[in-house]
């Protein structure tokens, strides 16, 4: 099958996937709390397939992803009420500059903030990385709190609501289908080989320290972007959201769904997003039931819900054409 | 000038010489055996070819040009390229990935290129080479049919062979096999040999080989240097090992 006809069905089903979500919101099945209730699960699938990259292709450990989103939120949303302040022009383009830009910006202080902390850690072999981002995450989010001037510890407010429902569906397709491409080329080949043997990775020409902080600034990269469209849909920053714990639930995210597998990444994202919610009102127990989850599935299923499968239209298309063919020549 | 020449190679780890004024040299397309009693430094001996280990003296030339202090994917790019003595392999990654990883230091279309594929671009060339090159290796190993199989999944035989051909893949000038027929039966020991042979007459690269079994490498080997507690004891031809008494000695621990 051309490459181009293979893009065209993950297109045209993407689209098919937006139109039917976008119907259920006409008729009224999917009100305005389900809505909330999808974009967290979309801003959850951005950063926790970026932390997969980290953790799950590159073999890192990494803990501190509530950090990176946290730098991500915090450069968005102060260059994104700057900028609405003093461009000129129509609302609408206005608003997808500033989403487009200030997501970039976020996203870039992140993966210098993953530079800055990856450099170091990451020429050790180990999982000093493990611990380095412990810290880092804990760092980030005290001095937030005692920088005044982004905000403190007060909730940062009146940053535009730049993000709905098809803000979110673009940016979680564009991620994933930027990570899915990634993976699947020489540099994630080289990736992956970092995760299952890096030694042998160095010697047939891997440059392992450099892809090790390669990978790692991508994925703070995309956990910056998670969080500026976290602070673009809610319209403001609550500082107190990018706790230790928080980032403990994007790994379990990662784990749940399978390290190496975005398909998984996807899957756990929703799960869990569903489960949040149902368990609302036993809050003080989330974590406790996490655990329970987490035991379970190392018991019963320890490479996570997908190991390392990976979803594709195009090779359920390709398996339907190939049946077909079969029964007319049998 | 030669492929390979080391001079007064030596490590030291915490007081034990673990291998010390060494000194080989190895031209082009030689077959050259290694051998020596457990512990003799046979594999430390590699690490330090291969930039694994940073020596205490002496130094290591490839083509008249230092290579020590290189990292070891440096080293491959100068033509070195190795096995283990435990296989590594990417036990997770299909048999034709844990190829086409090697093959990247030849490449060297960059991540604008991965993310946007545009028809006709760096991207797609180098893809489809490589694809094509892995999948004719692999095939001169006889594992074609086993190009989708996720490594771990392969039996001990044809992991080393894949292990051998990954290294190949980089397109070495000097192949280091580290004990390859480790753990094989005598059926795979001779379909190795058959393998070693075939890589003389195909590729044009060199050999040196670590071997335990003695009779293997005096089958194959033009050349052989013996080493024991992480010296050369002796050096020449099958026959001339064959008979030499320090060889014996080292051998029944006399
Ligand atoms: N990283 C290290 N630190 C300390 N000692 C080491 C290290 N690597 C090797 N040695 C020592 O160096 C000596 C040589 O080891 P080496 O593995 O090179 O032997 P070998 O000839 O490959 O043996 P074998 O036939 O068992 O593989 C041994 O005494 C070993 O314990
Ligand atoms: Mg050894």
């Amino acid at each position: 099958m051309k490459k181009r006809v293979e893009y065209l069905i993950t297109t045209g089903g993407l689209t098919v996937l937006y139109l039917v979500i976008m119907l259920l919101i006409v008729v009224g099945v999917l009100n305005g709390y389900y809505v909330g209730v999808i974009i967290a699960i979309g801003i959850n699938i951005i950063v926790a397939s970026s932390l997969n990259l980290a953790t799950g292709f590159l073999g890192q450990l990494a803990l501190g992803h509530a950090g990176f989103m946290a730098i991500g939120a915090y450069g968005a949303a102060h260059l994104g009420k700057y900028l609405m302040a003093v461009l000129v022009m129509p609302d609408f383009i206005k608003g997808i500059i500033v989403l487009v830009s200030c997501l970039l910006f976020g996203g870039i202080l992140a993966a210098i903030a993953g530079l800055l902390i990856g450099i170091p850690s990451l020429r050790l072999r180990g999982d000093y990385l493990g611990i380095v981002t412990l810290g880092f995450g804990e760092i980030i989010r005290i001095s937030i709190f005692n920088i005044e001037a982004i905000g403190g510890a007060r909730t940062v407010l009146g940053i535009p609501k730049l993000v709905g429902i098809t803000q979110i569906f673009i940016l979680v397709a564009i991620v994933l289908a930027a990570l899915y491409l990634l993976v699947r080329s020489r540099h994630g080949r080289a990736i992956i080989s970092i995760r299952e043997d890096e030694i042998a990775a160095e010697a047939v020409g891997v440059p392992t320290t450099f892809y090790k902080v390669y990978g790692f600034a991508i994925s703070a990269f995309f956990a910056g972007i998670a969080g500026g469209t976290l602070a673009f849909y809610q319209g403001l920053i609550d500082p107190k959201k990018f706790t230790f714990m928080f980032s403990v639930e994007i790994f379990i995210i990662v784990v749940l769904g399978g390290m190496g597998s975005f398909t998984g990444t996807v899957i756990a994202a929703i799960l869990l997003g569903v489960m949040n919610e149902l368990l609302h009102a036993v809050d003080n127990w989330r974590m406790v039931i996490y655990a329970v989850v987490l035991i379970a599935m190392m018991i019963f299923r320890p490479k996570g819900l997908m190991g390392t499968y990976e979803f594709s239209l195009v090779k359920v298309v390709k398996d339907y054409i190939a049946k077909r063919k079969n029964q007319k020549t049998t | 000038m030669a492929l390979l020449e080391t001079k007064g190679l030596g490590i030291t780890f915490g007081g034990l010489r673990a291998v010390g004024d060494f000194e080989i040299t190895i031209g082009d397309h030689e077959l050259v055996g290694l051998i020596g009693p457990n512990g003799a430094g046979k594999t430390t001996l590699f690490n330090l070819l291969t930039g694994v280990y940073l020596p205490t003296d002496g130094d290591v030339l490839v083509e008249g040009k230092s290579v020590v202090g290189l990292k070891p994917y440096q080293i491959v790019e100068k033509g070195l390229s190795r096995t283990f003595q435990n296989i590594r392999l990417f036990k997770d990654m299909t048999v034709l990935d844990n190829v086409k990883v090697a093959f990247h230091h030849k490449m060297s279309y960059g991540t604008a290129n991965t993310l946007f594929r545009i028809p006709g671009s760096k991207y797609w060339k180098e893809e489809a080479d490589i694809d094509k090159k892995g999948r004719e290796l692999l095939a001169l190993f006889k594992m074609e049919d086993n190009v989708n199989d996720m490594a771990k999944n392969l039996p001990y035989g044809k992991q080393r062979k894949l292990e051998i051909a990954r290294a190949l893949a980089t397109e070495p000038k000097l192949l280091l096999l580290d004990e390859p027929a480790a753990g094989m039966n005598p059926q795979e020991t001779k379909e190795l040999m058959e393998t070693i042979h075939f890589i003389r007459e195909n590729f044009d690269v060199s050999i040196l080989l670590i071997e335990h079994d003695m009779s293997l490498v005096m089958g194959i080997c033009e050349r052989i240097i013996v080493i024991d507690y992480g010296v050369i004891i002796a050096k020449g031809t099958p026959e001339e090992i064959k008979k030499n008494e320090k060889v014996i000695g080292a051998y029944l621990g006399q």
